[in-house]
C-alpha cells in the first residue's frame, strides 16, 4: 500500500480523535494555567500555582497512595492472569477459544453492576458474613468493605481479563520446541520457565501490567463504591475538584500530571513490546 | 562390542495413528547413522522418543546398555537438534551456546573456553554477540549444531538439519557435517527425506516406511540390494519391468530377463525386474532390449538417455567418452544390454 492511500485510510480516525479527544483534553489542561474565580469559574490570568499545589505533600501523598494501590493491583493481576493464560495456552488448541471466552465474559457486563455485586457480597449483612455466621463463626468480623484491600481486589477483578488476554497472546505463539530445547540442554522445568518462557513472554506481562496500572490509578468508581470514600485516590480527587469543589484549574493540574504519568508508562510499554518481538513461531 | 544405542521394538501410537511401529535397530559408537523416509513415515517421532520427548507406547531404548526409556530429556546424555532449530531468540549466539554448559554447573572459565572453541569450529567467532534473528539460515543452523555439540553428548540427534538450506549450501554442509562428526567423535543420527543426502553422509542408512523399519544397511547395500520395490524406487533411479516367471526367468513384454536373484515367493501372480541406469550398456548383454531414443539430457560428466522399448520406458546413463564415441539422436534405434548379476527381482 502506498503512503498516500494509508494516510487517506487513517484520516477519519485521526480526525475523530483530534476533534473529540485531543482538542477537548487540551482545552481542559490549558485551564491548569489559570486562576480559579472567587465563586468557581475561571479567572484568565496566568499562574503556575495550581501545578505547584499538585506537589504539596497532601496531594503528592494521594498520588503516591494511588500509585501504590494501582501497582499492587497490577502485580496481583499479572500473577493471577499470567497463571491463567499459561494454563489456557497449555490446553488442547480446540478448547482455547472457549476458555478465553469465559475468562473475558465478566468484561461484557456493566462495570457498575459488577462493582455493586461486590458490595452485596461483602457488606455487613452480605453473603460472606452470612455464610460465616451459618458455619458458626461468632463475634466481630473484620470489615470486608470500605478498605484499601477491598479496592485492590475490586480493581484486580475488573482488569484481570485484560491481563489474561495480554499474556495469552505471546504464550500461545511460543514455539513449543524452544522450551523443549531448554529441557534437552539439561534445564529443569523451573529453569526453563525462568530463563526461556518468562523472558520471551515478558512483553505480554508488561502490556497487562501497564493497562491495569493506568486504568487503576485514574479509576474513581471502584474507590468510591468499594472504598466508600474512606480514603482518596487521585481519580476521586480529580472528580471532587471538578464536581464538588468547583476548582477546575486545580482539577486540570492534577489531570495533567496523571496523564503525563500514563503517557510515560505507555511509552515504556511500547518500547518493551518492540524489544521483545522475537521468538514467534515462524510460518514454515 | 556392544552397540552404543539399542532400540528394541519401539512403537508410538497417537490415538488411532501408529506413527512408529515396532522399530528395532542398533547404532555403533562413532557411527554416522541416517534415518531415511518419506514425509510422515515417523522419522521425527522416532527421534523424539530417543531424545525423551515422546513416551513410547511400547519397546525399549538402551544407551551404553542402560535402559533410558523412562529417563526425562534433561537427564539423557543425548542432544537433539530441532528441525526448526529452536534457538532462544532473546539470547545472543554466545548465550545460546553456553546455556547447556551452564545447566551442567561448570566453572565459568571452562564454559567460556569451550564456547570459544565451539565458535571456532563453526566459524562464527565474529557473530557471537548477535541475536538469532540477525543471522542467515545457514548461520542459525550452525548455531543450533554448536549448541548441541558443545555439551559433548554420547549421541547427537539431528532432525532434517539441512532441510531449510538452499541446494548449494546443502551439499557443502553435507560434507561439513561429516567432517565435523569425524572431528568431534560423537555418534550422529541424522533424519532426512533426501536419499542422496543419506547416501553421501551416512555410514549406515535405515529406511522407514509407514512407521516400520524397511531396511537397514550401508549406503552400498541399500543402493545395490534394495529389499523391495519401494526401497529400490525410493533410493536413486531404478528401471522396473513387470512380468511373469517362466522357466526360472522373467517374461516381460517383448523380452525375457534372467537374474542371479532367486525368483521371489508368490511370483506366479507377477514379479518385477529392476536395473539401475548406470548398469545398462549399449549393445547386447545377458538381458537385452531394443528401443528408440526418445530424449537425451546432458549432465556434465555423463549423459542421461531416455529410451522407449516394448517393455516400457528405460533410463540409462552413458559416460561422456562412450556418448562421444557413438553420437546418438532422438529417433535412433538402439540395443540395450545388461548382465543377470545387475538384475534385481522383487514381488510385484
Ligand atoms: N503429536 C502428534 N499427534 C498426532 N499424530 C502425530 C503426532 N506427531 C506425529 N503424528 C503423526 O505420526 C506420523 C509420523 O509423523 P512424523 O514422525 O512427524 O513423520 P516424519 O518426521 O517422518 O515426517 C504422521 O502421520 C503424523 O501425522
Ligand atoms: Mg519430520
Amino acid at each position: 500500500m502506498n503512503q498516500r492511500a494509508s494516510t487517506a485510510l487513517m484520516a477519519p480516525a485521526l480526525a475523530w480523535l483530534t476533534a473529540l479527544m485531543v482538542v477537548p483534553c487540551l482545552l481542559i489542561l490549558a485551564l491548569a494555567f489559570f486562576r480559579r474565580g472567587l465563586y468557581g469559574g475561571i479567572e484568565y490570568t496566568f499562574t503556575l500555582e495550581n501545578l505547584a499545589l499538585v506537589f504539596d505533600p497532601l496531594y503528592a501523598g494521594i498520588f503516591l497512595n494511588s500509585a501504590r494501590v494501582a501497582g499492587t493491583a497490577a502485580i496481583i493481576a499479572c500473577v493471577i492472569g499470567y497463571a491463567a493464560a499459561y494454563a489456557i495456552a497449555a490446553m488442547p488448541r480446540r478448547h482455547q477459544p472457549m476458555l478465553l471466552f469465559f475468562a473475558v465474559l465478566p468484561f461484557w457486563s456493566n462495570y457498575l453492576i459488577r462493582t455493586y455485586a461486590w458490595i452485596v457480597l461483602l457488606n455487613r449483612e452480605g453473603l460472606i458474613v452470612q455464610g460465616a455466621r451459618w458455619i458458626g463463626i461468632e463475634g466481630e468480623l473484620p470489615p470486608l468493605l470500605y478498605t484499601q484491600g477491598t479496592v485492590i481486589v475490586g480493581l484486580v477483578y475488573s482488569y484481570l481479563p485484560f491481563v489474561i488476554l495480554a499474556c495469552y497472546a505471546p504464550l500461545s505463539r511460543l514455539n513449543p520446541e524452544i522450551a523443549e530445547a531448554s529441557f534437552d540442554l539439561g534445564a529443569s522445568s523451573w529453569t526453563t520457565f525462568r530463563r526461556v518462557t518468562l523472558p520471551m513472554t515478558l512483553p505480554g506481562i508488561a502490556v497487562g501490567a501497564v493497562f491495569v496500572f493506568v486504568l487503576s490509578i485514574g479509576n474513581f468508581v471502584t474507590p468510591a463504591l468499594l472504598g466508600g470514600g474512606q480514603f482518596q485516590m487521585i481519580g476521586n480527587t480529580i472528580y471532587a475538584q471538578f464536581l464538588t469543589a468547583n476548582d477546575w484549574p486545580f482539577g486540570a493540574a492534577l489531570s495533567m500530571v496523571l496523564i503525563a504519568i500514563m503517557m510515560g508508562l505507555l511509552f515504556l510499554q511500547t518500547l518493551a513490546v518492540e524489544r521483545g518481538s522475537g521468538g514467534r513461531v515462524r510460518d514454515a | 562390542m556392544r552397540p552404543l544405542l539399542e532400540v528394541q521394538g519401539i512403537e508410538k501410537r497417537f490415538g488411532t495413528v501408529t506413527a512408529v511401529d515396532g522399530v528395532s535397530l542398533d547404532v555403533a559408537e562413532n557411527e554416522f547413522f541416517a534415518l531415511l523416509g518419506a514425509s510422515g513415515s515417523g522419522k521425527t517421532t522416532l527421534l523424539r522418543m530417543l531424545a525423551g520427548f515422546e513416551d513410547p507406547s511400547g519397546g525399549r531404548v538402551l544407551l551404553d546398555g542402560a535402559d533410558i526409556t523412562k529417563v526425562p530429556p534433561n537427564h539423557r546424555p543425548v542432544n537433539l537438534m530441532f528441525q526448526s532449530y529452536a534457538l532462544f531468540p532473546h539470547m545472543t549466539v554466545r548465550a545460546n551456546i553456553s546455556y547447556g554448559l551452564e545447566m551442567e554447573r561448570l566453572p565459568k572459565a571452562e564454559i567460556a573456553r569451550r564456547v570459544d572453541e565451539m565458535l571456532g569450529v563453526i566459524q562464527l567467532e565474529g557473530l557471537a554477540h548477535r541475536k538469532p534473528d540477525q543471522l542467515s539460515g545457514g548461520q542459525k543452523q550452525r548455531v543450533a549444531l554448536a549448541r548441541a555439540l558443545v555439551k559433548r553428548p554420547r549421541l547427537l540427534l539431528l532432525d532434517e538439519p539441512l532441510g531449510a538450506l538452499d541446494k548449494k549450501l546443502r551439499s557443502a554442509m553435507q560434507l561439513e557435517l561429516k567432517r565435523l562428526q569425524h572431528e568431534v567423535g560423537i555418534t550422529f543420527i541424522v533424519v532426512t527425506h533426501d536419499q542422496e543426502e543419506a547416501l553421501v553422509m551416512a555410514d549406515r542408512i535405515a529406511i522407514l516406511k509407514d512407521g516400520k523399519l524397511l531396511q537397514c544397511g550401508t549406503p552400498r547395500e541399500v543402493y545395490e540390494r534394495p529389499i523391495d520395490r519401494y526401497a529400490a524406487d525410493f533410493i536413486g533411479v531404478m528401471n522396473f519391468f513387470e512380468g511373469y516367471p517362466q522357466d526360472g526367468a522373467l517374461q516381460v513384454k517383448g523380452a525375457t530377463f534372467t537374474s542371479t536373484d532367486p525368483m521371489p515367493q508368490g511370483a506366479a501372480a507377477g514379479a518385477v525386474a529392476a536395473v539401475r541406469p548406470e548398469r545398462i550398456r549399449l549393445g547386447r548383454g545377458e538381458n537385452t532390449l531394443a528401443g528408440t531414443v526418445r530424449a537425451m539430457a546432458y549432465h556434465g560428466l555423463d549423459l542421461q538417455l531416455h529410451v522407449d522399448t516394448a517393455a516400457g520406458p528405460v533410463t540409462l546413463r552413458l559416460t561422456a567418452d562412450v556418448a562421444e564415441a557413438q553420437p546418438l539422436h532422438p529417433g535412433d534405434p538402439v540395443t540395450l544390454g545388461w548382465s543377470a548379476r545387475d538384475t534385481r527381482l522383487f514381488p510385484a
